[in-house]
């Protein structure tokens, strides 16, 4: 059973602030992290991969110091990292990403089960993975929810929909996009971290993948962001007054239009 | 100046008040039939026998839209047994409806849903497709737009037409909500984005708009699936769809048990409301994941948000704060739920919570 996890570094979204008066990115001293649904994916990698037998690849997009991430990935489980990057992917949109992990999915050979996060939490979009299958022309299954049965030909796996779930047969290739109700991912081991430490990361750049240069990075990419701005703050705040009980009637007085 | 991890935002070119940085801005090569594309297409999502509200409050800004380019408005429905929904969309804006009712398109799977949109959008060429940003929505439009090559914005809570060349402006927040993005397709057709619920507003219905219902025939290729849906949970009741709820109620760590929470599923009652909660009571397993607003959780926008017992962090924040009217209650009167609610008490939710109860009943 071979798993690719496709994973990506992220901004502790906490900290991530547009300065309402420069309009810039606050991004002073921000941590990065490994995006949190994706460690659910990589964790659900490692358990199919103990149960099956196989082989768990994590594979980024992003910058030179994404590798401390992989590291961190391998610590977790991970067999293998590969690092994909290169100056020219800077201001891909998902339809460039999806364009460049495909072309490095590739280069990495076959798989059975590709696994990503439902989304990253600094675009919080939600494409790549869909992208992602629909270019390798293999099915996929978004926001699933639980893994119930896993062989070595495919996967019964619970699909959160709106007003509850869906249970779906499917198999092999296949890519799931999962959310964090799916498993508690562990932490590293001590074992873990030395072979993170000692772990050789692949490194592939635009030309390695053999990425056309007008389909990757901002030129690839067919959305622009034109503009970037502060939320609007909130306006209507009023205050209530008096004692608690004066403070609920002018309360009820207000919720009373909307029931 | 920038490092290896400048994405190419622009934001600080924009905040440069002495314009000494600029990006060099290489766009994609413009598609030969740009001008071949006209009209605007929504996305009717149908599932469980119903039409999901989120299509006709796309109905209503696909109007705006397709009036300020004056073009036509049409409507996609896919789905079994839709009845009279067609006629629905018309009387709520729709010029034309392109109807596919077929029996293999009753269960939702994303490959038959995505081949037939496609195939819809490459015979008809709308120059703007919309979809809801529901879970179906959000899952099949990337593949949809995948196999087009178009561009595709997210969750978006804004849509205009740009004055000089009527492109698609398509505004969104990322970071969690820090951060509002306005977005352009310039070079590819179709313009491609999905639009959260309850942002923006239905028409009226009437009875005098008149429209064309065209069924289509799809082929067995398009309707190829690999995938087999064995099983669809209501679960709880449809209680769990707290995206299309008008009022939520929502509870936090506050009411210090999963008993606590009862009180927050009571007032909900009364009120005509969902539940819905901060993480660290999904976590604590008072309650189910579907139920969980914030940055790892859903994202609402309804008319009215109660949150009790909740502190406020910026994830939760991020999750609710496009609802029309935030009301807080909790007994830190520091807590930074009071920054973004409209209405607050600051107090003990146990004393709080049954005095509201009532007098809201008393009031009804
Ligand atoms: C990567 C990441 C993602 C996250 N995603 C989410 C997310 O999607 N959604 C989310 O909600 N959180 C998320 N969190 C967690 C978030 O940071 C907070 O920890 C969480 O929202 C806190 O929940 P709370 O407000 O219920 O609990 P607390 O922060 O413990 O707040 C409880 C509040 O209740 C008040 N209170 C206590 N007793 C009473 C009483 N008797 N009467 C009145 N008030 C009372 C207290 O004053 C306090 O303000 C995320 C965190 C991380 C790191
Ligand atoms: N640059 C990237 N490198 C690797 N995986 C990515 C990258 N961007 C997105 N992904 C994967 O796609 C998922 C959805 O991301 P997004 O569409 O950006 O919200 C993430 O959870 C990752 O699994």
């Amino acid at each position: 059973m071979k798993i690719i996890v496709c994973i990506k570094q992220v901004p502790d979204a906490t900290d991530v602030r547009l300065d309402p008066v420069t309009n810039t990115l606050a991004r002073e001293g921000v941590q990065s992290i490994m995006n949190p649904y994706d460690q659910h994916a990589l964790e659900e990698a490692v358990r199919l991969r103990e149960r099956l037998g196989g082989e768990v690849v994590v594979v980024t997009m992003g910058p030179p110091q994404a590798e401390e991430m992989l590291r961190q990935a391998i610590s977790c489980g991970a067999d293998r990292a590969v690092l994909v990057s290169d100056r020219a992917f800077a201001g891909a949109d998902t339809w460039a990403t999806a364009y460049t992990l495909e072309n490095a999915l590739k280069k990495i050979g076959s798989f059975d089960l590709i696994l990503c996060g439902k989304q990253a939490i600094d675009g919080d979009t939600a494409q790549v993975g869909p992208g992602l299958a629909t270019r390798m022309g293999v099915p996929y299954l978004t926001c699933v929810q639980k893994v119930r049965e896993a062989t070595g030909t495919g996967l019964i796996v619970e699909r959160m929909m709106d007003d509850g779930y869906d249970v779906v047969a499917v198999d092999y290739p296949v890519l799931l996009t999962v959310v964090k109700n799916i498993n508690e991912p562990r932490v590293p081991s001590l074992k873990g971290k030395m072979k993170a430490k000692k772990a050789e990361i692949v490194k592939l750049t635009a030309a390695d993948i053999g990425a056309d240069p007008a389909c990757i990075g901002l030129p690839g990419s067919p959305t622009k962001v034109v503009k970037v701005f502060p939320p609007e703050g909130r306006s209507k705040r009023a205050t209530l007054t008096g004692t608690l009980d004066e403070q609920l009637d002018q309360l009820v007085e207000k919720l009373i239009p909307y029931l | 100046m920038v490092g290896d991890s400048c994405t190419l935002c622009g934001a600080c070119v924009e905040s440069c008040e002495v314009g000494a940085l600029s990006l060099e801005r290489q766009t994609k090569a413009v598609q030969d039939d740009l001008a071949g594309w006209s009209g605007v297409l929504v996305f009717c999502e149908y599932r469980g026998n119903e039409l999901a509200p989120v299509s006709l409050e796309l109905l209503g800004i696909g109007r705006q839209l397709a009036d300020r380019r004056g073009v036509q408005l049409s409507g996609l429905l896919l789905g079994h047994n839709t009845g009279e929904t067609a006629k629905l969309l018309i009387g709520h804006g729709a010029d034309v409806v392109y109807l596919v009712d077929d029996p293999a398109l009753g269960a939702f799977r994303d490959d038959c849903y995505s081949q037939v949109t496609a195939a819809v959008i490459r015979e008809y060429k709308p120059e703007i497709v919309l979809a809801g940003a529901t879970a179906i929505g959000r899952s099949f439009i990337p593949g949809v737009a995948t196999m087009l090559d178009a561009g595709l914005t997210a969750d978006c809570t804004k849509l205009q037409i740009r004055e000089e060349d009527g492109a698609l402006l398509q505004t969104r927040p990322a970071f969690g909500g820090n951060i509002m993005a306005t977005i352009v397709t310039e070079s590819t057709r179709p313009q491609m984005a999905t639009v959260r619920p309850k942002v923006m507003k239905q028409l009226e219905y009437s009875e005098a708009r008149k429209g064309k219902v065209i069924s289509i025939t799809p082929t067995p290729q398009q309707l190829h699936s690999r995938v087999q849906v064995l099983e669809s949970v209501v679960a709880e009741g449809g209680q769990v769809n707290i995206q299309e709820a008008d009022i939520l109620v929502s509870g936090g760590r506050g009411l210090e048990s999963a008993k606590g929470f009862e009180l927050i599923s009571e007032l909900a009652e009364t009120m005509g409301a969902k539940v819905s909660a901060s993480r660290a009571v999904v976590d604590a397993g008072w309650i189910a994941y579907p139920h969980q607003v914030g940055q790892t959780g859903k994202t609402v926008a309804p008319k009215l948000y109660i949150a009790c017992g909740i502190s406020g962090a910026v994830q939760h924040v991020a999750g609710m704060q496009s609802a029309d009217t935030i009301v807080a209650i909790n007994r830190d009167e520091h807590a930074s739920i009071f920054n973004v609610a409209d209405y607050g008490i600051v107090g003990d939710l146990f004393d709080i919570l049954p005095k509201l109860i009532r007098k809201i009943e008393e009031r009804r």
